[in-house]
């Protein structure tokens, strides 16, 4: 971390605007406290003079000029106060008494005058600026009173020395706090850069460190590891669904070319290439079909379409459904019972719950067997919704509940049905766009799937009523 | 029918227009976006297939223009783009059906021909639909064949209806699904199969002529017996 480097930060030009606001703040608060006090010396100084002028006007009306005289000479003699001037002149300026030799050339219209008068000190000539009033007394004599202002001066001098001070001191310690508070955030971005690097280099499971205190940083921290953990999971949904395809199409594929190898070996004759190509369309089809499902699959964990949800009645899509699977449900002799508690609504994709929801009927139709019994139960269940498949089939094994949500998972029981082994995976998808959970349950005997949604927070969440006869199927 | 097919795709639109002609339409080919409008706009269709995706200008935005220009003519979309919301976004823009590729040549001619007939001028209100000797209420909700009442449940009743609304033509099984289930996805199981042969049973068990017949490898047809 070098000082340029360190000049660029936002948090050194932020503390740099401070110092200079606090500095001016300083600068004005100074400012006016000397102003004001320097005012009110003066004010005090001008008040002294013209006490001590009215007191000498008295005593030369009262006892005469030689009193007058007298009393000049006593304030003004080398032992009295040295910040005194006095001097008393005759109508023609010649001086009879005091301690200045000259009078001033001018004064302003008050009588007001300023004069420099230079005296020796411990063997140095020290000007010392007089603050002085001049005053004509009956019989044209003329009376001078002045006071050395030095004083104010002085106070003057501590002020500006102060204000010095004051200003760089704020500077220093602004300075050193600056590139203190920003080599801290320095740090910690830095950290969150050499994290990103790591990432950018590969290594998606790097994870952003929290200090702990829960301050910006930790919050900044926290988002952007929820928003890296997000971006693993898409990416491993990703590399999991490109597995997949070349996985499981390759099956199909391979079943295809050899399918067409060998009509392609028959004798044309034998009138075996349209019973070969029909063949060869169906398992093209049926690649399609898992590829599609992959595709939707994919999609849902993306939650792409999640800006396209809307409110819904998971009870009249669980009814719908139900009563598209029924007939074939029949044709099996499994009976198939619908029970939807009024309206539960959610906030979904219809056309992606249907399918689910389908995809769940055709599991259960499928393995259930003759006499057994399929019930599809929608309700309101604390705050959310939960719409349940339960069949009275061979069910599945606790241990193997977990893994079959997963893609291409096909237990050895069911290795004699159809199907690609995608129906639940699409279902765990769908279910995690909508946020809602997957559980397996034992029916005792059979499997019960329920699917737990969140319920609609913009609708009212909870209707009881009748459900709507269109979705009674008895 | 008189078919445009604006696809880029030169087998693709060689395969349905082969299959067209063979099944007596007339088509016309353009294989760019512009082209495919200025043809459009020019001469008289009964019916547009279009891709989506074209070099010139997209297939939406050739649905949009015509749109713009009054024309009605019904248009089928053909995309490789096959989300829920690509979907919505097509029919949208003005197209009248969407079909996803890869597809089947039986379920796009089955669909062409229901776009075609749907713009026909008998398209009024209606409140008895009639094929032979089958009628239906539309009001009273009431069916009969050969003038006795033909108990139906209420979905049947409505797979009935889409059928005889499209009588005397193919109607594919996921043309079925969207017609009558609002189901856009296909269900692995032949689950409309058996609604047909349940609906079969009670329109034509016991009468001497069949009306609901099967379409191998396409679907079924609703249809007056020679």
């Amino acid at each position: 971390m070098n000082l340029p480097n360190l000049t660029r930060t936002s948090a050194f030009r932020l503390t740099l605007l401070y110092m200079t606001l606090f500095g001016a703040s300083v600068l004005v608060l100074l400012g006016f406290i000397s102003w004001s006090t320097i005012a009110l010396i003066e004010r005090q100084t001008d008040e002294t003079i013209e006490a001590e002028i009215r007191g000498l006007a008295e005593q030369y009306r009262e006892r005469g000029l030689f009193r007058l005289v007298a009393v000049i000479h006593d304030r003004s003699a080398d032992h009295a106060d040295q910040s005194n001037v006095y001097l008393l002149t005759d109508p023609t300026l010649g001086p009879i008494a005091g301690n200045l030799t000259n009078w001033p050339a001018e004064t302003d219209a008050g009588g007001w005058v300023h004069l420099t008068l230079k005296k020796r000190e411990d063997g140095k000539s020290v000007a010392h600026q007089i603050r002085a009033r001049t005053f004509v007394l009956p019989g044209g004599y003329r009376l001078l009173v002045g006071r050395d202002t030095n004083e104010k001066d002085k106070f003057e001098e501590t002020i500006k020395e102060a204000v010095n001070w004051s200003l760089a001191l704020t500077f220093g310690f602004g300075l050193i706090g600056g590139v203190f508070i920003s080599r801290r955030m320095l740090a910690r971005v830095d950290r969150v850069s050499t994290t990103a690097q790591g990432i950018i280099a590969g290594d998606l499971a790097r994870r952003i460190e929290i200090s702990g205190s829960g301050d910006e940083f930790d919050r900044l921290a926290e988002n952007l590891n929820a928003m890296l953990a997000q971006i693993e999971r898409l990416m491993s949904g990703m590399r999991l669904a490109t597995d997949s395809i070349a996985h499981d199409l390759r099956g199909p594929l391979t079943r295809l070319k050899g399918r067409i190898e060998m009509a392609l070996r028959c004798p044309p004759e034998t009138g075996q290439d349209r019973e070969a190509l029909a063949d060869v369309l169906a398992q093209t089809d049926a690649a399609l079909v898992v590829f599609d499902t992959l595709l939707k699959i994919a999609t849902a964990e993306a939650r792409t379409d999640a800006e396209d949800l809307e409110t819904l009645d998971l009870a009249s899509l669980a009814g719908n459904a139900a009563e598209l699977y029924e007939p074939v449900a029949e044709e099996k002799g499994v009976a198939l019972d619908v029970d939807t508690e009024g309206q539960a609504r959610i906030r979904g994709q219809p056309q992606l719950l249907a399918q689910a929801i389908a995809n769940l009927l055709d599991n259960a139709v499928k393995h259930t067997p003759a006499g057994g019994r399929i019930t599809v139960t929608t309700g309101n269940r604390g705050n959310g919704v939960a719409l349940a498949v339960a069949d009275t089939g061979p069910g599945i094994p606790e241990a193997d509940r977990a893994r079959v949500l997963e893609r291409f998972v096909r237990l050895e029981e069911s290795r004699s049905t159809p199907g690609a082994g995608l129906g639940l995976s699409l279902v765990a998808a769908v279910a995690k766009l909508h946020d809602a959970t997957v559980h397996l349950d034992d029916n005792n005997p059979g499997l019960r799937i329920s699917v737990r949604f969140p319920a609609d927070p913009r609708g009212d969440g909870v209707n009881g009523g009748a459900p709507e006869p269109d979705n009674r199927l008895n | 029918m008189r078919i445009l097919i604006i696809e880029d795709d030169r087998e693709t639109a060689d395969y349905l227009r082969k299959g067209l002609a063979e099944n007596g339409h007339v088509v016309d080919h353009a294989p760019t976006g512009p082209q495919g409008l200025a043809m459009a706009l020019e001469s008289v269709y009964d019916a547009l297939i279009v891709d989506r995706m074209l070099p010139g200008l997209d297939g939406l935005s050739v649905i949009q223009a015509l749109r713009k220009e009054q024309l009605n003519t019904p248009v089928l979309i053909l995309s490789a783009l096959g989300q829920v919301n690509d979907r919505v976004r097509g029919l949208k823009a003005g197209g009248d059906d969407y079909l996803v590729k890869p597809f089947a040549f039986s379920e796009l001619l089955a669909r062409l021909e229901a776009l075609g007939r749907r713009t026909s001028p008998e398209e009024k209100v209606v409140t008895t639909l009639r094929l032979a000797d089958l009628e239906m209420n539309l009001l009273a909700r009431t069916v009969t064949r050969a003038r006795h009442p033909i108990e139906l449940q209420p979905r049947e009743f409505r797979l009935l209806e889409y059928l005889l609304r499209h009588a005397g033509q193919v109607v594919t099984r996921t043309m079925l699904l969207e017609g009558v289930w609002d189901y856009h996805f296909d269900p692995q199981t032949n689950v409309i199969d058996v609604h047909i042969s349940r609906l079969r049973a009670k329109i034509d068990k016991g009468f001497d002529v069949p009306l609901l017949h099967t379409v191998r490898g396409a679907g079924y047809t609703l249809r007056e017996p020679a």
